[in-house]
């Protein structure tokens, strides 16, 4: 079984080093928000009551991190559909493997891309602009990340083989993302002094938004229980969730 | 080898059923090269599917390669080779990667694995393929990388999915070469599926006929074709003398069948090759003339038409074996439509 996920994840991280131009497409996107719209943030954060603690840039940057794997895991489900196409899926489906490996050897490959990546931002942030953050702190939140894109890269790939239409799934993916981005309060966090009441509300259902915010609370240094205990929880829960679901899709006999 | 009983695969989507194989018994001993013959659409991939446990029957029971299909599916997989119809190789990666990659998922080490792969690539003409992306193989040449992954484990069953479509004819021959090799010198078991009625024909030992779903004939091809009452003869005749013509050929021992247009007669003898001098005495005698004369031998397409009273050529879109390469081209297209056809079956059931 470790084997088998071992194998998997080779052959996927091999192919990913052969363009290494979609790891940095993917870095673009969060540098761009960090130099375009950072600066803008250092003014409003100032200024604005109700921001939660901390200096712009650890608010925006374990935000932006974690928009990155929201964005690049959710999407991971297009290469399966691309590998259902060339018969691969079938071709090792036919192996002894694993059926979960074959899940797992593939998400392992998104999360520990997605922290790659984040770790390029989050050292572009501390060497061009004012990010300040203890390393404890940083290192929790890429945690927090890579389980979030094991997540996530599990759930997509279990809408895409459910889907099997490479239309329809990222059409999919983003009406339930873009609701789902807008209300965990990435770029403006979403507080009591921010928010009306009923955003607020909402936003407190959206598990994302606890994930969101012990993030931040990483970049803060804040690892009380009141900061991280719900993001966590949260992440746990929905992560074994997802990661059943996307085995038990490959499992399942027509998968 | 192969045992199944009452295999049986349902697809329902959006409250309609389709029975896409409605129970079939298939045996095949070991050493056998099998051919599973039918028009796209019959069942053929789908049967396939079920026997390589990539799919779960609805009804019925198999044991494939020693195990129970049901109860023991990884020790099936470990036991057989499946080559798929549409390849299963990344376009990104390396030949030799996906050779490793493959023998190791079936348990070799990676020594081993490498060794394993160096003789496939030998044996299938791959030598040198080593560090070329398989995007950038030639059709035949990613084909027979195909077979090399489905060999890897150096599997007594093999299982092949329309193995030639999409090739050209140079191509097709190398690969029949390669296939009758893999039985003659390893003693593989070799179970395909085809709509090729040529490939049927000379490829085979046995041949399993499916329409609809059901195997409506099995045996050898000729014994296949011994089922259709006898050779087909055409003879040309000057127009005028069209009815007498026709009435010689009626008093002709076993002829039946009998067709007449202007100028030709058309009809059915079991045996045509020495059916022939007597009618062209015949003929003489009555002081007719004969312009030209034509046997065709029964050929899988007669069976087809005989079994189901549908040429396979025209449940097929037109498709013929011929053997140029522009018609190879056209079938390469029609085998794609009759490709997705037959997934869209598993597909809508999802959606």
């Amino acid at each position: 079984m470790l084997r088998d996920i071992w194998l998997i994840f080779r052959r996927d991280a091999t192919l990913l080093s052969r363009n290494p131009a979609w790891l940095a497409i993917g870095v673009m996107q969060p540098v761009l928000y960090l130099v375009l719209f950072g600066p803008l943030m250092e003014r409003i954060v100032t200024s604005t009551p109700g921001f939660p603690p901390g200096s712009s840039w650890t608010i925006l940057t374990p935000a932006l991190i974690i928009q990155l794997a929201l964005f690049s895991a959710t999407t991971a489900g297009f290469s399966l559909l691309a590998d259902l196409r060339n018969g691969v899926v079938e071709r090792l489906r036919v192996t002894p493997a694993s059926r979960v490996a074959l899940l797992l050897g593939k998400v392992l490959t998104n999360g520990l891309t997605t922290v790659a990546q984040a770790i390029i931002i989050t050292t572009l942030a501390f060497l061009v602009f004012d990010l300040s953050a203890p390393l404890g702190g940083i290192l929790l939140t890429l945690l927090i990340v890579g389980m979030l894109s094991v997540t996530l890269a599990s759930a997509s790939y279990a809408v895409a083989l459910t889907l099997r239409n490479e239309e329809a799934f990222p059409a999919l993916v983003n009406s339930v993302m873009m609701p789902v981005l807008l209300l965990s309060g990435i770029l403006v966090p979403i507080t009591t002094g921010l928010a009306p009441d009923w955003l607020y509300a909402i936003s407190r259902v959206n598990p994302f938004t606890h994930i969101v915010d012990a993030g931040r609370a990483g970049f803060r240094g804040d690892f009380s229980v009141d900061a991280m205990l719900t993001g966590s929880i949260v992440l746990v829960v929905l992560m074994s969730l997802c990661v059943y679901w996307g085995a038990r899709t490959f499992r399942r006999e027509n998968a | 080898m192969i045992k199944a009983r009452g295999l049986q695969r349902r697809f329902t989507s959006r409250g309609r059923t389709v029975e896409a194989v409605k129970g079939v018994d298939i045996d095949v001993t070991e050493g056998e090269l099998v051919g599973f013959l039918g028009p796209n659409g019959a069942g053929k991939t789908t049967t396939l599917r079920m026997l390589t446990t990539l799919l779960t029957p609805t009804a019925g029971e198999a044991r494939v390669a020693g195990c129970d299909l049901r109860a023991d599916p990884v020790g099936v997989r470990r036991r057989i080779g499946y080559v798929a119809q549409g390849g299963g190789t990344g376009p990104e990666c390396k030949v030799a990667e996906e050779i490793e990659l493959q023998g190791r998922l079936y348990g070799l080490g990676k020594a081993d694995a490498i060794a394993r792969g160096k003789e496939l690539t030998e044996q299938l003409d791959l030598s040198g393929l080593d560090q070329r992306l398989t995007k950038t193989l030639s059709g035949g040449q990613r084909r027979r990388l195909d077979i090399a992954l489905g060999l890897i484990h150096s599997p007594k069953l093999v299982f092949f999915d329309e193995p030639t479509t999409g090739l050209d004819p140079q191509s097709r021959a190398n690969l029949w070469e390669h296939i009758r090799t893999l039985r003659s010198e390893q003693g593989v078991t070799l179970f395909l599926t085809t709509h090729y009625l040529e490939e049927a024909d000379t490829l085979c030992d046995r041949i399993l006929v499916i329409d609809g779903g059901e195997i409506v004939a099995e045996g050898t091809p000729d014994a296949l074709k011994a089922r259709v009452s006898g050779d087909g003869v055409v003879l040309g005749v000057d127009e005028d003398v069209t009815t007498r013509a026709a009435e010689i050929v009626g008093r002709a021992d076993g002829a039946h069948d009998l067709v007449t247009t202007p100028g030709e007669v058309r009809f059915r003898v079991p045996r045509g090759d020495t059916a022939l001098p007597a009618l062209l005495r015949a003929f003489d005698a009555e002081g007719l003339t004969m312009q030209s004369m034509q046997v065709q031998r029964p050929t899988l397409d007669d069976v087809f038409l005989t079994l189901t009273g549908r040429s396979l050529r025209d449940s097929d879109g037109g498709d013929t074996d011929t053997a140029d390469g522009t018609a190879a081209n056209g079938t390469a297209a029609d085998d794609n439509d009759g490709n997705d056809s037959d997934r869209n079956e598993e597909t809508t059931r999802v959606a």
